[in-house]
């Protein structure tokens, strides 16, 4: 067989992550502290893994609706409510997916046609690149500097846009850098927006994870509701990645054809974890999300710790203001993979090189602080090492 | 208590030998302003000592640990304190808690073997004037100390690097 001729040549033309070969030889390495993990280090509360096991023991072991559990749809909506001041049906706008990821893949495939383009600002998760071109569309770059915060500024977007521009992906709070938009900010990309019809993805899944402020919802800003899917879930904030449970909200018409995707490739989210992101929601109106602020408050005290350490060593680093992600530059005269090289090689210490992230993340590293405290200081300690011995 | 004092409290809880720089930045805040709340906090004795939390079950030193629910009659104008002291100036005896419920002072002590921590409840405990009874529990497992899993390896279960 020539499967070279056989395979879909769209989904063969997308290049391996980046992240991948890098995991591969961290994987075979002893002793290597690694900065490059993408989830939280806590587990996931114990009150939500139980509430799992209790519904398999109710015999809550069947399908679902296509949209997820109406109980949890309407704790999504009272949640987003009283956190984001964002209001959806729970009956026909809010759908609940396999982790936020599903999500990003639904919104594209209910929005791009052959040849549309989707603007995503770079550098941004790896994720979004790939899932345009399998939806067909073209991935349109636009870059964030550490100069500008890796905001989205109103310039660069409209610099972007073209009579084929279908969607804007809005990822933030941002991995890899770190960066929030605030209320200001999005105000001006929607005074970019108005008038057009663009669509907004906005992935919001470290919308909790928000330091030194509160994160804003971009639907909340007038007039955007209409454009808007919000993608979130319990992932990052609940410490519940390994469940793979999101939600996709957004206007009843984009939401019927991002349900008829679903409905016919994953049928429904899988039930245990609707349960125990039911409990999770629960549990946070009535003791006012006290897992997520110890959470967030211990990701707080480490992000300063780690800003602190990179630029004692003598990088740049500008401040991160969400997710647990610090996106320093490396030293002047080093491309992001000879460095991350060097600290895995030299000083054991992995990180993940900006470029994974897209072309603009090149001259940078992803240092992720859901990590130890400890490993923290250690790593911090090698990589001021490293960059002392330049 | 204000804001930052509840928040080196935190910090000192989880790691007592938290160095006061690290603390500040941490915190967000000045290491003098953070030193200055520290003393603060010893000299309102707040905190009151810096112990490690140690897993005795992993020391074989013998040593037995008893809880002991005391019923007592508390003493006009003293309530239950002047017991509580008769009890906690005695060196085995490591907590005295006033409680609610079935009986009213739990006594937790620590002694070389299982003889000597008898005796010491029936001819020292036992006789203070006003104690009316006594329910020796011997602690026989440690599974869970402080908010820590004694039995739970500290393990990472995550992929070494991830998106």
């Amino acid at each position: 067989m020539n499967y070279e001729n056989i395979l879909c040549r769209r989904v063969a033309d997308v290049p391996p992550s980046g992240i991948r070969k890098f995991f591969d030889v961290v994987s075979e390495m002893d002793g290597v502290i690694s900065l490059g993990v993408g989830e939280p280090d806590f587990n996931t509360p114990w009150t939500y893994t139980d509430a799992a096991i209790y519904s398999l023991r109710r015999g809550h072991t069947h399908y679902t609706s296509n949209w997820g559990l109406i109980e949890l749809r309407r704790a999504i909506n009272r949640y987003l409510i009283g956190r984001f001041e964002t209001e959806y049906d729970p009956t026909d706008e809010i759908l609940v997916t396999v982790g936020a990821s599903e999500g990003i893949d639904l919104a594209l495939r209910a929005l791009v046609e052959p040849g549309d383009e989707v603007i995503v600002p770079d550098p941004s998760y790896v994720s979004y690149m790939p899932n345009i071109r399998f939806a067909g569309g073209v991935c349109v770059a636009v870059p964030t500097v550490a100069e500008e915060g890796f905001r989205l500024t109103p310039e660069r977007l409209r610099a972007a846009i073209t009579p084929k521009t279908k969607a804007l992906i809005l990822p933030y709070p941002n991995n890899p850098t770190g960066a929030v938009m605030r209320r200001e900010d999005l105000e001006k990309l929607a005074g970019v927006l108005r008038g057009t019809d663009i669509m907004v993805i906005s992935d919001e899944i470290y919308a909790e994870l928000t330091y030194e402020g509160r994160h804003v919802s971009f639907a909340s800003i007038p007039g955007m509701w209409e454009r808007t899917i919000t993608l979130n879930g319990f992932s990052k904030a609940f410490a519940m990645t390994g469940w793979r449970m999101g939600f996709a909200c957004g206007p009843r018409e984009v939401m019927a054809v991002m349900c008829k995707i679903h409905q016919y490739t994953m049928l429904c989210a899988p039930t245990p974890g609707q349960y125990a992101a039911l409990e999770a929601l629960s549990s946070g109106e009535q003791n006012d999300y006290a897992d997520v602020r110890r959470m967030v408050e211990s990701y707080d005290r480490r992000r300063r710790l780690i800003v602190h350490g990179l630029r004692e060593a003598g990088l740049a680093c500008h401040e991160p203001l969400g997710a647990f992600y610090a996106f320093p530059a490396v030293p002047a005269g080093m491309d992001s993979q000879a460095f991350c090289e060097k600290l895995l090689w030299e000083q054991k210490v992995a990180a993940v090189p900006g470029d994974a992230f897209g072309a603009l993340g090149n001259g940078f590293f992803r240092c992720s602080y859901a990590a130890s405290i400890e490993n923290i200081q250690t790593a911090l300690a090698r990589i001021a090492d490293s960059v002392g011995a330049q | 208590m204000n804001e930052l004092e509840m928040r080196i409290l935190e910090v000192l809880t989880d790691d007592a030998r938290t160095p006061v720089k690290q603390i500040a930045v941490m915190l967000g805040r000045g290491e003098e302003e953070v030193a200055a709340a520290i003393r603060g906090l010893e000299e309102r004795r707040v905190i009151l000592k810096y112990p490690a939390l140690i897993n005795w079950d992993k020391v074989e030193s013998g040593e037995v640990e008893a809880l002991i629910e005391v019923r007592v009659t508390p003493q006009r104008d003293h309530g239950f304190d002047a017991i509580a002291e008769q009890i906690y100036r005695f060196e085995e005896v490591r907590n005295v808690y006033l409680m609610s419920g079935g009986y009213d002072l739990l006594v937790m002590l620590k002694a070389s073997n299982l003889k000597k921590l008898a005796l010491f409840v029936a001819e020292k405990l036992s006789t203070i004037e006003g104690v009316l009874s006594t329910a020796t529990h011997f602690v026989l497992k440690r599974y869970k100390n402080e908010g820590v899993i004694t039995d739970e390896k500290r393990t990472d279960r995550r992929l070494k690097v991830t998106p």
